[in-house]
């Protein structure tokens, strides 16, 4: 048996952890559709009717057609507008997890392989870092940077790379004292090859089991700087956006407008986790048998 | 460090262009930039900024036009208020229920507790304040959604937590904020428990016939406490972070909220003073943990190792 099939084997006896990639699959299917499921584009401000505005989930239109989950303060289906939300929220996630990891693995493979100097500057700086709490770091950044899609997404990065540098650097230096490097090196094989081919190859599990659970952690983590007005500019929201526009109406009862958006980002973010958590039992040899 | 800061803020954009009433010449706009010192060199604003932190100096706010670090240090009672009732919420019942959850992991109690912590860790902070305000306070009616209530000076400063009202104010943020770490030690404090039943002087002190109360709350607890207070402690300076996100939910007039609004109006000696006021807690608590950590577990004393 593969290594691939026997994992995926072990993942799926845990009934929690089939459900929670069902469920990751469905908001990832959402976020990719949302273009062509949606029943409005909800920022083509043309199709807007002011008349529509704030009604309550399962109210009809003027025009007769039903809005599922509510209206906001301009009119505008919820359930769209949570669909394009998601859209925008899941790939900024995933974008900056996949940056940071590709960023953080290379500069803890450099480390681990190259050590010295270079070593002892990035971890002090991954120390320094980590020492931090996130949110303030992306704070911080986005005070500096300003708004927008790509600005977020380097914040996140930025917070990101240090984890990813850290378990990358440990799991080389542990690899890298085994034979097959050893036979790697003897047999004259080019540095590249041998950290490309051979070394990382072996270190991603733990390096998997982290950028799953940092998904999760980048896609709260935009939300709350969106919801602080920090984040995505009002042209292309995501649902932090979207609950912190809900939270004026909160207050007068219309409480559809940002429980919804909320409960997409709780949906999205656990589903994530329990593949996550069932990801660690699997692939980490220490937790196999607690 | 604090040039790179500096510089960078710099550089996002010019606070002229949101102090400035709109319908101002340009005459105005001038006068207005040179009584802030905005009109000289990027190095020679530095120079003087460095030259009056020395001092305890951060500069004025350009939006208040008082000192930057007296009006943050005014928030900052609150702040610290907001952060110690949230902690001490986390340790009160973190404790106690990762202890349950530890002593009966098989238990309906010690299940729901463990559910409910790991729904703590995914619900994002800020959409469960959003729910407490809608469910106590829009639907219920039972706590106010907003501000600190009436304050009493406790030896100079003004707190909340000594008036019925004040408390009050107090619970939905606390409790909010309180929420990751709550689930953070009733996780550290279960596998702690776990991990301290199965030593040998658990077992022994079993043997010995003691009772089961003095077995956990001495054995056991004494040695599930060592982590949990260094935890306890290092994210006393995160809970004072991520006070940013629930001030802007509850109007808390904190510091964090302080951050935010000068984040919006680009008021930069704030936002400075502000990065180099919570640097110098977190390294204060970092200390403060590490003594604390010497005295309650001898084997890291480093006087004594030798």
């Amino acid at each position: 048996m593969t290594p691939a099939r026997r994992i995926a084997a072990e993942f799926a006896t845990s009934r929690i952890a089939l459900a929670g990639l069902a469920l990751l699959a469905l908001v990832l299917l959402a976020a990719a559709l949302a273009p062509w499921i949606s029943p409005q584009d909800p920022y083509d401000l043309a199709r807007l009717d002011l008349l529509d505005s704030r009604l309550p989930p399962l109210a009809r239109s003027a025009a007769g057609t039903l809005y599922w989950l509510g209206t906001d303060d301009q009119g505008r289906d919820m359930l769209s507008a949570i669909l394009y939300g998601l859209r925008t929220s899941v790939a900024v996630g995933f974008a900056s997890t996949a940056l940071g990891l590709a960023i953080g693995v290379s500069l803890g493979l450099a480390a681990a392989w190259l050590g010295g100097w270079l070593d002892a500057l990035l971890m002090r700086l991954a120390d320094l870092q980590l020492s931090f709490p996130s949110i303030l770091i992306a704070l911080v950044l986005l005070a500096v940077l300003g708004q927008g899609l790509d600005k977020i997404v380097v914040a996140l990065v930025a917070v990101q790379w240090a984890y990813y540098a850290r378990t990358a650097r440990a799991a080389a230096l542990v690899e890298r004292r085994k034979e097959y490097i050893d036979a790697a090196i003897a047999l004259a094989l080019s540095n590249a090859r041998i950290i490309f081919r051979h070394l990382l190859p072996n270190c991603l599990p733990p390096l998997l089991v982290l950028a799953t659970v940092q998904v999760a952690a980048a896609i709260t983590l935009e939300a709350t700087l969106s919801f602080l007005g920090l984040g995505l500019p009002i042209t292309q929201p995501s649902l932090g956006l979207l609950i912190s526009n809900g939270f004026n109406y909160l207050l007068s009862g219309h409480y559809w407008i940002s429980v919804f958006p909320g409960i997409a980002l709780v949906l999205a973010v656990v589903s994530i986790n329990l593949v996550a958590d069932r990801l660690r039992d699997v692939l980490d040899p220490h937790e196999r048998h607690r | 460090m604090s040039l790179l800061v500096f510089a960078a803020v710099y550089a996002v954009g010019n606070p002229m262009d949101i102090l400035v009433n709109p319908q101002s010449d340009q005459d105005e706009i001038a006068r207005a930039t040179a009584a802030l010192g905005l009109d000289r060199p990027l190095l020679e604003q530095y120079f003087i900024f460095i030259k009056h932190a020395s001092t305890g100096d951060l500069g004025k706010s350009f939006a208040f036009n008082v000192p930057a670090v007296g009006l943050i240090l005014e928030r900052m009672p609150a702040t610290l208020e907001l952060a110690t009732a949230a902690m001490l919420i986390a340790v009160l019942l973190g404790i106690p229920l990762g202890l349950w959850a530890g002593l009966k992991p098989r238990s309906a109690a010690g299940r729901t507790i463990m559910a409910g912590s790991i729904l703590g860790f995914s619900l994002p902070t800020f959409w469960v304040g959003l729910m407490l305000i809608m469910v106590f306070s829009v639907w219920l009616g039972w706590l106010p959604t907003s501000g600190r209530g009436p304050t009493t000076n406790l030896i100079g400063i003004p707190v909340s937590f000594l008036t019925l009202e004040g408390l009050r104010h107090l619970a939905l943020p606390a409790a909010n904020l309180a929420l990751f770490n709550l689930s953070l030690l009733i996780r550290l404090t279960r596998s702690g428990t776990r991990e301290a039943l199965q030593q040998d002087y658990v077992r022994f002190a079993r043997a010995k016939g003691l009772s089961e109360t003095r077995i956990v709350g001495v054995h056991v607890l004494r040695n599930v406490l060592v982590p949990v207070v260094t935890v306890a402690g290092v994210e006393f300076g995160s809970v004072i972070a991520f006070a940013v996100v629930t001030e802007s939910i509850f109007a808390w007039p904190g510091m964090g909220k302080l951050l935010i609004d000068s984040i919006n109006v680009l008021d930069r000696p704030v936002i400075v003073g502000y990065l180099c006021i919570v640097v110098t807690l977190f390294v204060a608590i970092n200390l403060f943990v590490d003594l604390a950590y010497s005295w309650l577990d001898p084997r890291v004393r480093p006087g004594e190792a030798r």
